[in-house]
């Protein structure tokens, strides 16, 4: 099996109302009264023309966002640049909605564009739509960001062939508290991929 | 690259508690959907299978005189129990271990705590349960979680992280969960019909399993079956809509074939996804005319399991290992008459066949799409 | 029913999250799907619960919300005939 030495090209922190790419804040909104609205800042800022975003939930938003700031300047991604991405929370958030939503049978009115957001690799999907990416996607749910497991497993998609680059990383959203973490890995870079370089990356 | 033998397996469904009662069950076309009167489910009766839980208590006492854990915690602690019991060999605590869960306990986001109806709650149970020195990690990945979770372990055993890698996958029949899919106008008002022309959608069911995966050949005490080459795509179209082509499923289909150094003419039974959705079958249809495989031998399971979400690939290939193992081939049930666009060969009747290799195939939200071989070795 | 047409566009905006949208950008007889707003599946299931939750009006046929879909004007009109509440 081939080995290779792998790189952490770019990578993206939001995190407390703010915006880091590669270690560098480049949008902050101290005045942000919700996810929603912060989300929302960051689309503007961003200048996205991207009706599909107001549809997602807080938590796609967010992983959405994240992508577009790693992947900006970036050369096009494809079917060979894998996801994958965890959180402690899973879908919860919205899984919250759709219970709300259940929970009196006397006002019963479940809502599909509620339903279709409790699972947490949406967020893959959408970010598999906006830049066309038909590739692998894995969705892992663990307590903490597992900078060890997630190496392993990016290393283990380039290692058999299964990918050439992998966006991974942390996406999580629990009761308005969110912590957002996106790594491009791939084998040009300057920072050499290992656990505790991606760990230092996301505790910045 | 190393072979990845799947060694041995447990199903808890409706069908039975051990994979040879649901094989048996299998075989005689009986199915687990029934009518389903539960008012902690649903308010109207609806079809869906369901696993009794007096028969479930009863299977537990026998392991355990703690009753302090949910239904899903039974099912999915049951099902490794039996693994481990009938495979002494099995080290559990060197082996990795992935665990394959939609919505876990999900029915816990009624109550007033909502801690359980977090997924890591499960992994920190089976952890506790088996006194393991890690957290096994959970993989949540839509209705390919199962398939994928499969790929997942055999890709570790290939990397060399693991010599023996457990698959466990389980998934309630919920308000939560049935609820959602009547918005979508997805339930089937009677059993669900995969690929019949008279199919209005699912049946949902409920059901835990469990794969234990190796590269160690002396393992293998039965035929040897391996996970001869694996692959997902996404078809990056669609939050919940199938792909009208069935991009990522063909994708998926045709870099798994690649990896096992084979062409479409050698896949001997196709055990498909087949929700019994007028679009998910449609999809599947075409994206297997893509791939050459219009006339391979093919079935759903969930006209027998319903649709199981998180455990349903993994006990669809499960099922698939012991069809190369009995050389047969099992009805899909509820089909009558052709209800897609392309032609395809389903299975109407079970047949006693050489099978070599099949092909097992998912999709789910999300737009994700997971595909298997698995192959009889010829030793 | 100009007053159950401003209504709908109204609600169209709101429960399908059409941010970039304005009441005034939707006319009477422009298509919903398709070319039109670009209304997907997901919409049009959302559009059921909407006729369900607000004018209680309930779909035999999930199917028939292809035509009562077709445009504003179209909706308005199937409302006022079948709605009861």
């Amino acid at each position: 099996m081939i080995r290779e030495k792998y790189y952490i090209s770019d990578f993206c922190v939001i995190r407390d109302k703010k915006v880091f790419k590669n270690g560098t804040e480049v949008y902050a909104d101290s005045e942000a009264l919700s996810v929603k609205d912060f989300a929302k800042g960051i689309y503007k800022f961003l200048d996205l023309k991207y009706p599909k975003f107001h549809k997602m939930d807080e938590l796609c938003k967010l992983g959405f966002l994240a992508s577009e700031v790693l992947l900006k300047d970036k050369e096009k991604v494809d079917q060979d640049t894998a996801l994958v991405l965890s959180n402690q929370a899973s879908s919860l958030d919205t899984d919250r909605k759709h219970q709300l939503s259940i929970q009196d049978r006397e006002n019963f009115y479940p809502s599909p564009a509620v339903f279709v957001y409790t699972l947490p690799n949406i967020i893959m999907g959408e970010i598999s739509i906006k830049n066309k990416m038909k590739s692998e996607n894995a969705f892992f749910v663990t307590d903490n960001f597992d900078a060890d497991f997630i190496t392993l497993y990016s290393e283990v998609l380039m290692n058999t062939g299964k990918a050439t680059n992998v966006i991974c990383g942390w996406v999580d959203l629990d009761n308005d508290k969110y912590d957002v973490f996106l790594a491009f890995l791939s084998k040009k870079g300057n920072k050499e991929l290992t656990k505790e370089e991606l760990n230092k990356l996301y505790k910045q | 690259m190393k072979k990845v033998y799947i060694v041995a397996d447990n199903i808890i469904s409706p069908l039975g508690f051990s994979t040879e009662e649901n094989i048996t069950n299998l075989r005689s076309n009986c199915t687990g959907i029934q009518k389903v009167e539960d008012d902690n489910i649903w308010s109207e009766t609806f079809y869906g299978a369901v696993i009794n839980n007096d028969k479930l208590s009863k299977a537990w006492e026998i392991i355990s005189e703690n009753s302090d854990y949910s239904k899903l915690e039974k099912m999915m602690l049951l099902s490794l129990s039996k693994l481990l019991e009938e495979n002494p060999q099995l080290d559990i605590i060197k082996s990795g271990i992935v665990i394959s869960t939609t919505k876990g306990n999900i029915n816990n986001l009624r109550g007033k705590s909502d801690e359980k109806a977090y997924l890591s709650s499960i992994s920190r149970t089976i952890q506790k349960y088996f006194k393991l020195d890690h957290t096994p990690k959970v993989l949540s990945n839509a209705c390919i979680s199962g398939g994928l979770a499969l790929a997942i372990g055999k890709r570790m055993i290939q990397s060399e992280l693991f010599e023996d890698v457990v698959v466990i996958g389980g998934d309630l029949l919920s308000e939560f969960t049935l609820s959602g899919f009547f918005s979508f106008q997805a339930v089937s008002p009677a059993p669900c019909k995969p690929f019949c022309k008279n199919r209005t959608g699912i049946s949902l069911g409920e059901a835990a399993a469990c794969a234990w995966l190796s590269s160690n050949i002396e393992n293998v005490t039965k035929e040897a079956i391996s996970i001869a080459g694996d692959a997902s795509a996404n078809d990056a179209n669609h939050i919940s809509g199938p792909s009208r082509t069935g991009e990522g499923l063909y994708i998926s289909i045709t870099k798994a074939l690649k990896e096992a150094n084979l062409d479409s003419d050698q896949i001997d039974h196709i055990t498909a996804h087949g929700t019994a959705t007028p679009y998910n079958d449609e999809m599947e249809a075409i994206a297997f005319n893509r791939a050459g495989l219009q006339n391979v031998p093919l079935n759903s399971l969930k006209g027998y399991y319903g649709h199981t979400l998180g455990a349903s690939a993994l006990i669809e290939s499960i099922v698939a290992r012991h069809c190369l193992i009995n050389n047969e081939l099992f009805a899909s049930l509820g089909y009558e008459e052709l209800g897609v666009s392309k032609s395809i060969n389903v299975i109407a009747k079970n047949q006693n066949k050489e099978l070599n290799r099949v092909l097992k195939t998912a999709s789910g939200f999300g737009g994700c799409n997971v595909a298997l071989i698995i192959e009889k070795e010829v030793l | 029913m100009a007053e159950l047409r401003e209504e709908l566009k109204e609600k169209l905006i709101e429960q399908l999250s059409l941010e970039d949208v304005e009441v005034s950008e939707i006319g009477d007889d422009d298509p919903l799907f398709g070319d039109g707003l670009g209304l997907d599946s997901i919409d049009a299931l959302e559009l059921i619960v909407l006729l369900e939750k607000d004018y209680g009006i309930k779909l035999k046929d999930p199917k028939e919300g292809k035509a009562i879909f077709e445009s504003i004007s179209v909706m308005a009109d199937y409302i006022s005939k079948h709605r009861t509440k």
